[in-house]
């Protein structure tokens, strides 16, 4: 038994072959999939659409394994103990383990063949393909997947219809209350949603698909139809080789995963286990563990799983756990909140059964493991115990239900492996890996088993830089030394100090280097440059949108040449002087500020660049002045200091050349107006940025803007840039919307006045030091020898520039 | 030869900044901590090899005077030249003192 074949490659089979290793397994593992990629989480698939890379979705391939990918199984010799592939090339076993899955169903309609289905990378790539030229889609299917496919093509910027079969949406998961809630909330968003409707056809001319025609007659304008009306195991490969099937579908399988050839297992999707085919990688995840220890001599057992979901689709979150039905209900509904609780207890009242959400979802994590068990609270409360902090969760409790982990294991890892963070507890039980909401519940276990999660910034402080902040704004403080003495401990380090120095930049403005401010910042700050790798400074003059003048090229051409520096275009549109000695620099700038420049800030935590593309001044696509806009940004909010840089840029048409949504803030023309997105990110860790409000006028852009950053400063760890801060935001967009656009914490015109205040206040940096001969006197290379240049700074030339020679460290 | 080299005067140097001074050839980063004390190292980073530790933040690490590199932040002690996040590597520390307003970098002293 050494030769081990998974046919298939997809989430099951990724966790079959993973703990098959774990668990010390030394033979061979070969897996044959049929797409051209290893394993990728399927349950985040929608997450590609908004700028997830496959790498990042793909699951590390297990060391050992042989796989065989973009290969069809298409047939088994049970005799011979071996599959064929499509290529003709065969594959010899001792164990076959199928893990195939499942496949979307496309019922059978005139026209199917025009449509799109929603299950691998590929089908996204395609549809993105087509949407490029399309402005309507329909989706048939008012599932779970179905939403989320509907989710992705609103995202594609198209105009989206829902077509479900069922008299509501969902029906799997919610009742007709929790359908008619998730409908309002779905239509709100501009969705129309057309429940109790089948198709008829789908009508294509010469130029592709035109519409979907419904039962009674209506034609819905679509130039993408995608099919999401439920899926079908993918037993084909049993059916031809003998292997037991279900009526419905689904290769038959006992408790221990196998089919009924012995030598051969079923697991996942393509698996009708105890009379059931499971559609969640939960269940999925179990059936692979068990068959690992069943293949390694074990006898785990799958006795069914919990089907129980919790979602967030279209920004609406979605519940259910346990039982659709049972003698006693207590029901919620807020329709004008748009709020839908119902919990189904016992005819004795005294057990739980099970509950549907819609809208807020909060009681789900708390209650889920409470299933089938005594009632812990009043229902009542229960229905609005959103924390369920005072719940003491008995230890079998399931906690996570993706893996399949008790309440009992999470607190045994706790304590045995002294974990004090939650991916600790990920990475030591796999809880919270998968879907991720248990993780509130995860939180909750360990701060009740007395661990308290440090946010301390550093040895000097206990508090976190929002804590700090809050402390330096409320009780007035304005120099680090009063700070530390009431608040903290010691003296300072290069981590508490420049994040102190940015909190009282951000709230009084002032000059970086007055007082005793100077000693707070760090080497860029303190000499308003960039540091490089040899001691010497880069120089970058701030151009506005990338604009400039050849009067103003001509002067920094110059200011170049005359002091031998090293040019280089940077990714924000501007230009960076490098290699210039600390006792330069203010001669530098003494002829940039007499030709017009200002600082640009590459060297502090603040606002670098807004970039922009030319626009509509130029540009034949161009819907509006993005040049214009990006001037103005870039000059209302240069030299505001920040938790990190802040990056910005401005398109001027959807074909978004300015690439805005890799940054902070990024500003795309509509027709209408302005679309406003948030937290994007380059980098080391990419990230698109998240539509936060769209056809904007110019004024109600920059009041958004204006609060978006100013709540970011406030709340924002040190060095969090905002894409990691909006991911650790509770609530997430949708909380940043009620604060910054409804005002819900009723802070809006205190953001609002604290920018009024920077932009009145903002002078330019470089301008005053070089105004100051006490400034001055600090850009010196030694103080004892002033005129003296650093004699350790040594210059080759490389393509008929400067460059650092390289010096011998360690 | 010992001698004590006088490299500027007290009120030149700001509370928790430092400077560099060119003593005998050598590049020497003088510090003031928060309370007035001075303390002398050497200036070069032996992780980058460049002059740059005059120009590190100041501050403590469980009470011990600090500064750390402004190029890659391995924090050393201003006290035994030690750098206190990669044991085993230390720059060179000088005697320093104050006298008549002047600070004094000492060589073979
Ligand atoms: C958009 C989307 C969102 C989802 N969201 C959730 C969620 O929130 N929560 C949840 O629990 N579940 C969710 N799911 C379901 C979840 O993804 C599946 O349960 C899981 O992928 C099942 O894994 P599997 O490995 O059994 O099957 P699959 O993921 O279907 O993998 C099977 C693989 O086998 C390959 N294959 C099939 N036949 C052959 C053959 N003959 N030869 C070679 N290769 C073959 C297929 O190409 C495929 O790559 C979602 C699914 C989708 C599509
Ligand atoms: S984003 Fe639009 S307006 Fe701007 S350059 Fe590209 S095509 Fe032209
Ligand atoms: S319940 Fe899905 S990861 Fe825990």
């Amino acid at each position: 038994m050494n030769r081990i074949v998974v046919v298939g490659y997809g989430p099951t089979a990724h966790r079959l072959v993973e703990t098959l290793y774990e668990r010390g397994f030394d033979g061979r593992v070969t897996v044959i999939g049929e797409e051209p990629r290893p394993a990728y989480d399927r349950v985040a698939l929608t997450s590609y659409l908004s700028g997830i890379s496959v790498e990042d979705l793909t699951y590390p391939v297990p060391p050992g394994t042989v796989t065989r990918l973009g290969g069809r199984v298409t047939g088994i010799d049970r005799e011979a103990r071996t599959v064929t592939l499509a290529d003709g090339s065969a594959e010899p076993y001792d164990v076959l383990v199928l893990a195939t899955g499942s496949a979307p169903f496309v019922p059978p309609v005139p026209g199917a063949e025009h449509a799109y289905v929603y299950r691998t990378i590929d089908d996204l790539d395609a549809i993105r393909m087509a949407a490029k030229d399309a402005t309507e889609g329909v989706v048939v299917g008012g599932g779970l997947l179905g939403l989320e496919a509907a989710d992705a093509l609103r995202g594609l910027g198209l105009k989206t219809h829902i077509v479900e079969m069922s008299p509501w949406l969902m029906p799997r998961q919610v009742d007709e209350g929790g359908g008619s809630v998730l409908k309002g909330h779905i239509e709100a968003l501009g969705l129309s949603v057309h429940a109790g409707a089948g198709v008829q056809e789908i009508v294509a001319g010469e130029r592709g698909v035109t519409g979907l025609r419904k039962p009674d007659g209506t034609l819905l304008d679509a130039q993408i139809v995608v099919f999401s009306a439920g899926i079908r195991p993918r037993d084909e490969l049993a059916r031809t080789s003998g292997l037991d099937v279900g009526e419905r579908g689904g290769i038959t399988v006992d408790a221990g995963m196998r089919t009924s050839d012995p030598a051969i297992y079923a697991i996942g999707e393509c698996a009708l286990a105890g009379g059931m085919v499971y559609g969640l990688v939960g269940p999925c995840f179990t059936m692979a563990e068990v068959a690992a220890d069943r293949i390694l001599g074990g006898a785990a057992t799958f006795d069914g799983a919990d089907l129980s979901t919790k979602l967030k689709l279209l920004g609406v979150e979605v519940a259910q756990f346990g039982a659709m039905d049972g003698a006693l209900d207590v029901t919620y509904m807020d329709p004008v909140a748009g709020v839908y609780k119902r919990l189904f207890i016992s005819d004795d009242a005294k057990t739980l059964l099970g509950g549907i959400c819609v809208g807020d979802a909060s009681p789900y994590s708390a209650l889920r493991p409470f299933v089938g068990k005594p009632l812990p609270a009043a229902p009542s409360d229960l229905l609005f115990s959103g924390s369920g902090a005072e719940l003491d969760l008995p230890d079998d409790a399931q906690v996570c239900s993706c893996n399949n982990v008790s309440a009992g294991t999470v607190r045994t890892a706790i304590a045995d492996k002294a974990l004090t963070d939650v991916p600790g507890i990920k990475a030591c039980t796999r809880a919270g890996t998968t879907c991720g909401s248990c993780v509130p519940m995860l939180k909750q276990l360990l701060e009740k088993s007395g661990v308290e999660v440090s946010k301390a910034l550093c040895e000097h402080f206990t508090y976190s830089r929002a804590e700090l902040y809050d402390i330096v704004k409320v009780r007035g403080i304005t120099t680090f030394s009063e700070l530390i003495s009431a608040h903290g401990e010691g003296r300072g380090c290069d981590i508490c100090k420049p994040a102190v120095a940015s909190i009282l930049a951000s709230l009084h403005n002032g000059h970086v280097l007055d007082g005793e401010r100077a000693a707070l910042q760090d080497t860029n700050d303190a000499f308003l440059a960039n540091i490089q790798k040899n001691g010497t400074y880069s120089v970058v003059p701030r151009i506005p949108g990338g604009e400039i003048t050849p009067d103003k090229l001509i002067v920094i051409g110059e200011v170049a040449r005359d002091f031998g520096l090293y040019t280089k275009i940077t990714g924000g549109q501007r230009i960076d002087l490098f290699g210039a000695r600390v006792e330069q620099l203010p001669q530098i700038w003494r002829r940039l500020v007499d030709a017009g420049f200002e600082s640009g800030h590459a060297y502090g935590k603040a606002l670098r660049t807004v970039k922009s593309c030319v626009g509509s001044a130029w540009c034949r696509y161009g819907v509006q002045d993005s040049v214009g806009l990006a001037i103005d940004l870039e000059l209302r909010y240069r030299g505001l200091r920040a938790p990190h840089k802040l990056k910005s840029a401005v398109s001027g048409c959807a074909r978004e050349c300015a690439e805005a949504r890799s940054k902070d803030f990024g500003i795309i023309a509509t027709e209408q107006g302005w679309n406003l997105y948030v937290g994007g990110n380059g980098g080391f860790k990419p990230r698109h940025a998240d539509l936060l409000a769209a056809d904007l006028s110019t004024e109600e852009l920059i009041r958004t803007i204006d609060r978006f950053v100013m709540f970011y400063i406030r709340t924002a760890d040190r060095l969090q840039r905002t894409a990691a801060w909006l991911e650790s935001l509770d609530g997430g967009l949708d909380y940043l919307r009620q604060v910054i656009i409804d005002d819900s914490l009723g802070i809006c015109a205190e953001l609002d006045a604290q920018m009024e205040y920077h932009v009145a206040t903002y002078v330019d940096e470089w301008q005053t030091t070089i105004d100051d001969p006490e400034k001055l006197g600090r850009f010196v290379s030694f103080v004892n020898a002033p005129g003296v240049p650093d004699p350790s700074i040594v210059f080759e030339t490389e393509r008929d520039q400067i460059k650092p020679v390289e010096v011998a460290a360690r | 030869m010992s001698s004590w080299i006088p490299v500027c005067g007290y009120q030149a140097l700001l509370p928790e900044r430092g400077v560099c001074a060119l003593v005998d050839g050598r590049q020497v980063a003088v510090f003031r901590t928060y309370d007035g004390t001075v303390h002398a190292i050497d200036n070069l980073d032996p992780f980058s090899g460049a002059q740059v530790l005059s120009r590190g933040i100041v501050g403590t690490r469980r009470g011990e005077p600090t500064v750390a590199s402004p190029l890659h932040k391995q924090v050393f002690s201003l006290v035994s030249g030690e750098c206190l996040d990669e044991p085993g590597f230390a720059v060179p520390v000088y005697p320093i003192r104050v006298d008549g307003g002047l600070v004094q970098v000492g060589m073979g002293v």
